[in-house]
């Protein structure tokens, strides 16, 4: 049951090249090599989309923990999933700051631009809708975290706005 | 470590450096609450419960990780740490359904028991309550979630305790859950330790849940019946239309040499005692060749006239006498004597799985050096040869395992296969299946150039202990065992213990139930047949008659059913077993759980057997015997010693005779003991184990007491050169198979299916 500590190079892998050689040395940086867990399992989202069956069981092997281990900590934080989200995953932050000026209001109003609700995704996967917490753009609420990019002081025209571009972005 | 001094509630108390709080009040009758904190186990400091006042402290503290300290000043139960406790209590409650009268843990509770206690009775809470529907993870387990107070409990006894981390916490906050390794499912060892540590109703067994409330059982110690381990395990019986059925086996008083600890075994496959297909009248062979029921003095008359029918016209010779590995000692010692007596035959044997006669003779006079299973809980190293302790030796393994993680004891295993145990293990030596004798005789023997590196580092590493003690499989066997006990004699200090398969293979074989040897390995002069050969004489029409007292000798070995169609044979078993089914006679028997005795574990360990339970219409093996004895009109007295003796020593007697009169009864005398009134009674016979076989002679209040007696038979001078190792033929259990006995517990079965079809899907 206990997965085996196996030596860099690891193969074969279900990721590029690039990340693989990536991981085959992030797991040497630390003292032990759990401490690479996090790390690898935020490079493995933002190349699969999602933390898939097969991406679990081979960081649990490159790292010689069980998958039950590494999926203890993966649903520890909200941002890892399990699931693919859309090509653009749209965070809404409805905790106190944004609450007070329209967070509820802008999820509401992408709830009903997309069609979608918490954590779905839309029929063509362009986007997915997330509420969450604190993103840490309090100064500037409401704001929206989509993928990696950052949008603040939305109304719901300016969220129209954000979300037209990156449908735009899409049909490129 | 030295002791400190500390104040606890006013009362000045001592304990060694580096005890815990919650210990060291524990240990002084002051009860500190705690969910999280567990003996053995790894500190979490997860519940909160055991907050306690420590003067110079700012906060609350918990007791549970904080280690006594010199002048320390402690309070336990002031209104501020009541009222710490009634938060926590509220606060675990928020979500916690409040269904205790339908609740398996109900009236068994920790929560219930200290909501009592504390008065968590309001709650602010208004919110509906998180609830999710209950999951089954295995045949045995299930997980009902809102009724879990994330104590952690069950994800480090299966981390620590069992070594197979199958259980772990996903996601967070309220939303935190007790997850399984396979997703939906769990593959592990199916050992329900998680279900027993459970504080609350969270994790249930499929065999006791929603099935009765605990008050309604009683509850009985005894020793369970499946491997030679010889836990202690407390059944909960309960009376049903067909006597008292078992419907829950579990340890939690940890009394016992086992503590807490059982396997899936011991916890779950005692329901073979209530499989359907149990026998409950005696089956008797009509003339149109089938099997019949028959009134109990009819049979027993018939097997009585039979068996003296043969004895006079065939001789004893022609008459054999298979025991069981499963009877006890008393049952295992009559029944040798019947053979003997009665019978007048040396054909008498059982279904041996290790070498016992073979350790027994190696060991010689050295009987200090006979090991227990309690010390594999304390030896500072430990030699593993051969065996799989995981599968065939539970608590072997758990203990193990518990001596590592708690005193960092070296263990040392050398195998033909890959076992889970080396996880632990300091080194490690795989040799070939035939290499065994190879390997002890390395290690006994001078050094030797031409070893391999490997061999001769694993050796000095052992040469340089201490204190080992060794275990050693099936796999050593007759004169391979000897250069094993030679070189740990070497040592300054060396324990050793022979692994056999079943809940009495050792008490069979110390009873004398062998072709070669009385009780506690005397020679006899006239060696029998044993068991294959008893097998083979039937064949060839040479076997008259053959009393098979709960063995299943043609479906263990798979023999011809025909190769015993010209001999009387009479089966004493709990099912209609493949020998059962060629069988004139067959009388139904009584299980190990509903009978009472002694058995001795594969270490030497003599416990008392308590009956548990009870099944409308069947016999002990104790009682048929007797009866069959009595019908033949065979002089019960002497089989077994019973009344008050016909020839009392009153006295008066002088001289050389003095004390010849009745020994039993002078004995009984001199060891305050009462003489028993019943020959039903098996403490008449464990009077005359005690008084007659050699090793036996142990603390008999002890004993009574629940505590295991070491049994220590020394070898007698005139052993005989060869052991019988020949047809010694190991069991080969795995965890969810139990020799002849696992196929009719059902939920054993369905285990094993269950894990085999994990198994299957993991090798793709």
């Amino acid at each position: 049951m206990s997965a085996t500590t196996l030596p860099a190079p690891f193969a074969p892998t279900i990721f590029s090249p690039e990340l693989a050689a990536r991981f085959d040395k992030l797991v040497t940086l630390y003292p032990v090599r759990r401490s690479a867990l996090v790390p690898m399992l935020l490079y493995a989202q933002d190349e699969i989309g999602y933390l898939s069956d097969s991406a679990i069981a081979e960081i649990a092997q490159r790292i010689g923990i069980t998958e039950l281990d590494v999926r203890n900590v993966l649903s520890y934080y909200s941002m890892l999933r399990t699931k693919p989200a859309g090509k653009f995953n749209v965070q809404v932050c409805t905790n106190i700051s944004c609450m007070l000026r329209g967070g509820r209001e802008l999820l509401e109003h992408c709830e009903r631009r997309l069609g979608i609700g918490h954590k779905q995704v839309t029929p063509d996967g362009v986007f997915s809708l997330e509420e969450v917490e604190c993103i840490g753009a309090c100064s500037w609420a409401p704001a929206v975290q989509v993928n990696y990019d950052f949008h603040d002081n939305l109304t719901p025209e300016a969220m129209d706005a954000v979300l037209e571009s990156y449908r735009a972005k899409a049909n490129e | 470590m030295a002791d400190v001094t500390f104040t606890v509630d006013g009362r000045q108390l001592t304990a060694p450096a580096g005890t815990l709080v919650i210990e060291a009040c524990r240990a002084a009758g002051i009860e500190i609450p705690a969910f999280c904190y567990y003996p053995g186990l790894s500190l979490q400091a997860a519940c909160r419960m055991c907050l306690v006042r420590i003067e110079k402290m700012p906060k609350l503290q918990t007791a549970c990780t904080t280690p006594v300290g010199e002048g320390m000043v402690i309070a336990t139960e002031t209104d501020e740490i009541k009222q710490a406790r009634k938060s926590m209590l509220e606060l675990l409650l928020a979500n916690h359904p409040l269904d205790c009268p339908v609740c398996d843990a109900g009236g068994e509770c920790e929560l219930q028991d200290m909501t009592f206690k504390y008065g968590a009775g309001g709650s602010k809470f208004t919110d509906i309550k998180n609830h999710r529907d209950e999951q089954q993870w295995s045949p045995v387990v299930f997980f009902d979630r809102p009724r879990c107070i994330l104590c952690y409990r069950c994800v480090r006894v299966c981390n620590e305790g069992m070594d197979v981390a199958a259980l772990g916490i996903q996601f967070r906050n309220s939303g935190a859950v007790i997850a399984p390794n396979d997703i939906t499912s769990l593959d592990c060892e199916q050992c329900g330790m998680c279900i027993d540590l459970c504080p609350v109703g969270a994790l249930t067994s499929d065999t006791y849940r929603y099935k009765t409330r605990p008050w309604e059982l009683t509850h009985v110690g005894t020793i369970c019946t499946h491997c030679g381990d010889g836990c202690k395990t407390t059944l909960g019986a309960r009376r049903e239309e067909n006597g008292m059925q078992i419907v829950r086996g579990d340890n939690r008083d940890k009394s016992g040499m086992n503590g807490d600890f059982l396997c899936v075994k011991g916890r779950y496959a005692f329901d073979f005692a209530n499989n359907p297909e149990r026998l409950t009248q005696p089956l008797v062979r009509q003339p149109d060749g089938k099997l019949a029921p028959a009134r109990w003095e009819d049979a027993i008359a018939l097997v009585a006239r039979r068996f003296r029918e043969i004895r006079e016209e065939r001789g004893g010779a022609a008459m054999g006498v298979i025991g069981s590995t499963r009877i006890t000692n008393e049952e295992a010692y009559l029944l040798q004597k019947f053979a003997r007596g009665p019978l007048q035959t040396a054909n008498i044997d059982h279904h041996r799985t290790t070498d016992y006669p073979g350790f027994v003779k190696a060991l010689g006079g050295e009987t200090a050096h006979f090991g227990s299973i309690a010390d594999a809980l304390t030896a500072p190293a430990i030699l593993l040869v051969g065996g799989d302790p995981t599968e065939e030796h539970p608590l072997l393994a758990w203990n193990l395992r518990t001596n590592f993680r708690h005193n960092g004891s070296r263990i040392y295993i050398a195998n033909h296969r890959a076992i889970k145990l080396e996880h632990q293990a300091k080194a490690t030596l795989r040799i070939s299946y035939g290499g065994y004798a190879d390997l002890v005789r390395s290690l006994a023997a001078s050094d030797d150039a031409s070893l391999p590196a490997e061999t001769a580092h694993f050796r000095d590493a052992l040469r340089a202990e201490q204190n080992l003690l060794i275990v050693f499989g099936a796999e050593l066997r007759g004169d391979a065992i000897a250069p094993l006990i030679q070189f740990g004699l070497s040592l300054p200090a060396a324990k050793f213990a022979c692994l056999g398969d079943f809940a009495n293979s050792r008490g069979a074989m110390d009873m004398g139930l062998h072709p070669a040897f009385t009780p506690g390995y005397q020679a006899v002069s006239t060696v029998g047949l044993s068991l294959p050969q008893m097998m083979d004489a039937a064949g060839r029409n040479e076997l008259a008659a053959l009393y098979v007292v709960g063995d299943d000798p043609v479906g263990r070995l798979g023999l011809a059913p025909e190769s015993l169609r010209n001999t009387f044979l009479v089966v004493q078993d709990m099912f209609l077993t493949a020998t059962a089914q060629v069988a004139d006679v067959v009388l139904p028997s009584a299980s190990l759980y509903e009978k009472s005795g002694t058995v001795t574990n594969t270490y030497g360990d003599l416990q008392p057997v308590k009956k548990a339970a009870d099944t409308t219409g069947v016999r002990s093996d104790l009682e048929l015997i007797i009866r069959i004895a009595d019908q033949m009109g065979e002089d019960i007295r002497a089989l077994v010693p019973f009344g008050r003796g016909e020839r009392g020593d009153m006295g008066q007697s002088r001289g050389v005779q003095s004390g010849e009169a009745d020994r039993h009864a002078v004995w009984l005398a001199a060891h305050n003991l009462e003489p028993k009134l019943s020959p039903f009674d098996p403490d008449a016979l464990l009077d005359e184990i005690q008084r007659l076989v050699p090793g036996y002679d142990v603390d008999r209040f002890a004993l009574m007491a629940g505590e295991p007696q070491p049994v220590r038979v020394a070898a007698g001078s005139n052993f005989p050169v060869s052991t019988g190792s020949e047809s010694i033929q190991p069991a080969n259990d795995t965890l969810f198979t139990s020799g002849t006995l696992g196929q009719y517990s059902e939920k054993l079965t369905e285990v094993n299916r269950f894990q085999a079809e994990k198994t299957l899907v993991a090798a793709g």
